[in-house]
């Protein structure tokens, strides 16, 4: 195998290469985890070979619609995000966090909970730019504060990233406007843009870290010339150009934080059904609740975090009735934390433009148009009765090309 | 000796109106003591004076059947015992008892609302004051009905 | 300021907790009881910090720390029975175990109150997270002008801490004023609300530093006090109270706009919480 550079590095593998690459990575011990299609959706899921990726297929979204549809071609990445992302195995829907000691009550330092047997690190195949984003916003929240999250650390801790850069833009995606994408920056192994110009189906792959480089080094590959590069550059201009839904996000934490009150939120709540979709789809949601799982017949104890969500009424409870009653409350607690609140917790916004809560939103709202006819009335919420610019307003975030 | 005017002047209830006004009440006006355990009014007795508490503690009490006297207020220094003398039909509401010794000065119901007659703006000025403390004491009592202490019913987990 | 130096848990996973027995019990009132705890080793906390109680296969919460902070050997929390866990918590026996992980968020900043008056303003079940600071203060009693404690309760009844009230209330050196909502007469103290004690309290409010801890709506209506009164919202501080569940700035559920209440506060100044605790159903 010919040598390979490091950290940018850039090397071509033939589509039918794929297999080999997908081995090294297993030969290493990891666990694969791609897209696969199942129940008329794009999913993530364990993959064994390139045969199990949706070749072929792409979605179509929009606010509250997700279709597959058959594409012309055999892209195997052909798709933009699926209802899924991979906090569903960095951070486990549930799991358990603490358990009693076996020695019975009472007994011992409780410690959080260990993994029975070592499970193998995980390989993800296909990690979309925004969701990048969102593995590391999520670092943030679960690494990087002064405690940290142990199941999220193991699962995190040495998970090898191969990301997929987009060749298209979904009808709900804005990754433009978050700086998520369309092309992976940093935080991966590797990167994969599909070429598929010229009769010839490739990958441009970068190498992002050693190990990258070191499984790339057993894969057969090509030198890339400046015809490629370039043709990967149109790949990534061209969705960058065609992305389904923008977001202005200049002052928005401000906007946010000043429009308390603004009657946009009076009509949002009467279309929100408090279902919770958004933030079981969105890739940087963390909200967790801590039950306890009581011991049975001689079990131990302890506790399980699972998922929560701020649309819940249960979420804001205190001394017996919720701080957030209203569905109106609860909307605007969930989008400005995502587009404001989060960057004064964190240091930048909640959201990646994935556009995952746009589309499997039952009632189609949509976080750009929101945000947008927030700015668009934004002044008039100083307690003027009706009658606001903004009221009712559907200039949203454009739909079609940006 | 002090002269009542100055006392007057000292409380904050008065003390800002302008000295003319308080020369008129000082005519109204006397100082008063009370022991411990003696009482400033009776529930139900005609109310024809306000006291302005210089000194001490006063409690305002109902007796309740059963129950044994309830305190509903405790009132002290520089505060101001007394409405009922201001509108019909002049009856004392609550039992007000001295809890510690109390000096204070008594105005005299009829002779202040006379003044208030002679001259409206007085009287403006006198109700204006009484409106504050009212709100007051209703804003104290509203608090208190909202029973923030309390314990919640429901148990969350 | 309100951030305490020295942090045992940084870096470590948030669900690791210690049982920790109980010593003593002592109720406090017909709710309200407190447990002395004894630590594995020395602990140390800030007053207004709290720690996570747990019993197993019932659950866990968030209690302040109520005793003196200079003892490290025994750990005093009191507990008010609110619902299941609190319930367990205070129907614990000597000899049964606590789970324990804490201390956690930030403080009163005592230091900055130094060389002024200070106003410790309890309501009802608002006295625990105080009485540690009160410990404080007094530990070191020369560095402040005029120290003042306004409490209020529901009824005499309800009261906590009745031994050390009676010998605050015999030292020359500190300021008690109790009042109740409503009492029957053999009570000789006040009837009547907090924010009118404020307005009876002799505090010099351009030199003045209040600590305030209550419900909510006490809490507004005490603040309303001490603006009229001439105490700028930066020298207002209180301790917030939100569904807690990690303590860890990760579950989510205890965020006030911005702030995680178990990061950023339980202690926070009026100035950066006021426009939040302003915004109906934040």
């Amino acid at each position: 195998m010919k040598p390979v550079n490091h950290d940018g590095g850039q090397r071509l593998v033939a589509r039918d290469d794929l297999d080999q690459l997908l081995g090294a990575i297993t030969r290493r011990g990891f666990r694969l985890i791609g897209p696969a299609v199942r129940d008329g959706a794009i999913v993530y899921d364990d993959i064994s070979s390139a045969a199990d990726l949706p070749a072929g297929w792409t979605d179509e979204q929009d606010g509250g619609r997700y279709r597959l549809r058959r594409r012309e071609d055999a892209a195997l990445f052909g798709y933009t995000v699926g209802p899924q992302s991979w906090k569903k195995y960095l951070f486990p829907a549930t799991s358990v966090i603490w358990r009693q000691d076996r020695s019975g009550a009472g007994a011992g330092p409780g410690t959080a909970a260990e993994p029975a047997e070592p499970e193998p690190p995980l390989a993800f195949i296909g990690v979309r730019p925004c969701d990048l984003h969102a593995i590391a916003i999520q670092d943030r929240v679960f690494l990087g504060g002064e405690h940290i999250d142990p199941v999220y650390a193991a699962l995190r801790e040495g998970a090898f990233l191969v990301a997929v850069n987009c060749g298209q833009a979904g009808g709900t995606c804005f990754c433009v406007s978050m700086d998520a994408g369309p092309r992976a920056e940093s935080g991966f192994d590797l990167a994969l843009t599909e070429l598929m110009d010229g009769g010839r189906h490739r990958f441009l792959v970068e190498v992002g870290t050693r190990r990258g480089a070191d499984v790339l080094g057993e894969v057969p590959s090509q030198p890339v010339g400046r015809a490629d590069t370039e043709a990967a550059a149109h790949v990534t201009e061209q969705t960058a150009a065609s992305m389904g839904r923008r977001l202005d996000t200049g002052g928005l934490k401000d906007l946010l934080y000043d429009n308390f009150d603004h009657p946009r939120w009076d009509t949002v709540a009467q279309r929100c059904l408090t279902c919770a979709n958004c933030t079981m789809v969105c890739p940087t949601c963390f909200c967790f609740s801590v039950d306890e799982v009581t011991g049975l017949a001689g079990a131990p104890a302890g506790q399980q975090r699972s998922w929560d969500s701020c649309f819940t009424l249960d979420h804001s409870l205190l001394h017996g009735g919720p701080v957030r009653a209203s569905s109106r409350s609860r909307y605007r607690q969930w989008m400005t934390h995502k587009l404001a609140t989060w960057i004064d917790q964190f240091g930048t916004p909640g959201c990646v433009g994935c556009g995952r809560c746009i589309t499997w939103c039952p009632a189609g709202i949509d976080i750009t148009e929101e945000a947008a006819a927030i700015r668009a009335g934004a002044g008039d919420s100083a307690g003027a009765p009706g009658g606001h610019s903004g009221e009712g307003a559907t200039r949203g975030g454009s739909r079609g090309n940006a | 000796m002090e002269t009542l005017e100055h006392e007057l002047r000292s409380h904050p209830f008065v003390g800002d109106l302008e000295p003319a006004y308080l020369a008129l009440l000082a005519g109204c006006a006397e100082n008063v003591e009370f022991w411990p355990g003696t009482f400033l009014f009776r529930e139900g007795a005609p109310a024809d004076r306000c006291y302005l508490l210089r000194e001490g503690k006063v409690a305002l009490e109902i007796a309740a059947l059963g129950r044994g006297p309830l305190i509903v207020q405790t009132l002290g220094a520089g505060e101001v015992a007394g409405f009922s003398w201001l509108l019909e039909p002049h009856r004392w509401q609550f039992d007000g008892q001295a809890l510690e010794p109390v000096r204070a000065v008594a105005l005299d119901g009829p002779c202040v609302r006379a003044k208030c007659e002679q001259d409206p703006r007085l009287g403006f000025e006198l109700m204006r004051r009484f409106a504050h403390l009212a709100t007051g004491r209703l804003q104290s009592t509203r608090l208190r009905l909202l029973d923030v202490y309390g314990t919640s019913h429901a148990a969350p987990r | 300021m309100l951030r305490p130096a020295d942090q045992v848990t940084r870096g470590q996973p948030w669900p690791s907790r210690q049982l920790w027995p109980v010593v003593a019990t002592r109720p406090e009132s017909h709710d309200t009881v407190t447990l002395e705890l004894e630590p594995p080793a020395p602990f140390t906390f800030e007053p207004g910090q709290f720690t996570m109680l747990y019993v197993p296969g019932v659950g866990e919460v968030p209690i302040s720390v109520s005793g003196d902070p200079a003892v490290t050997g025994l750990v005093q929390q009191t507990v008010r029975d609110v619902g299941m866990v609190t319930h367990a918590l205070g129907t614990r026996q000597p000899g049964d175990q606590v789970g324990v992980r804490g201390p956690y968020g930030t403080c009163w900043p005592l230091a900055g109150a130094e060389g002024g008056d200070v106003l410790v303003v309890a309501g009802g079940a608002g006295l625990p997270p105080l009485r540690p600071a009160l410990y404080r203060l007094l530990a070191h009693r020369e560095r402040y002008q005029r120290i003042i404690l306004l409490y209020g309760a529901r009824t005499p009844a309800d009261l906590l801490f009745t031994g050390e009230l009676a010998a605050w209330r015999s030292r020359f050196d500190l300021d008690v004023q109790v009042t109740v909502d409503a009492a029957a007469t053999d009570w000789r103290g006040d009837v009547g609300v907090v924010p009118d004690l404020i307005g009876r309290a002799p505090f010099d409010p351009a030199a003045t530093t209040a600590f305030m801890v209550g419900p909510e709506v006490m809490m507004r209506f005490t603040i309303r006090a001490l603006t009229r009164a001439g105490v700028p919202d930066e020298r207002i501080f209180l301790s917030a109270e939100r569904n807690m569940h990690c303590a860890a700035a990760m579950c989510g559920h205890c965020q006030i706009g911005p702030f995680f209440v178990c990061r950023d506060g339980p202690v926070f100044s009026y100035r950066a919480l006021g426009p939040w605790l302003r915004r109906r159903e934040a």
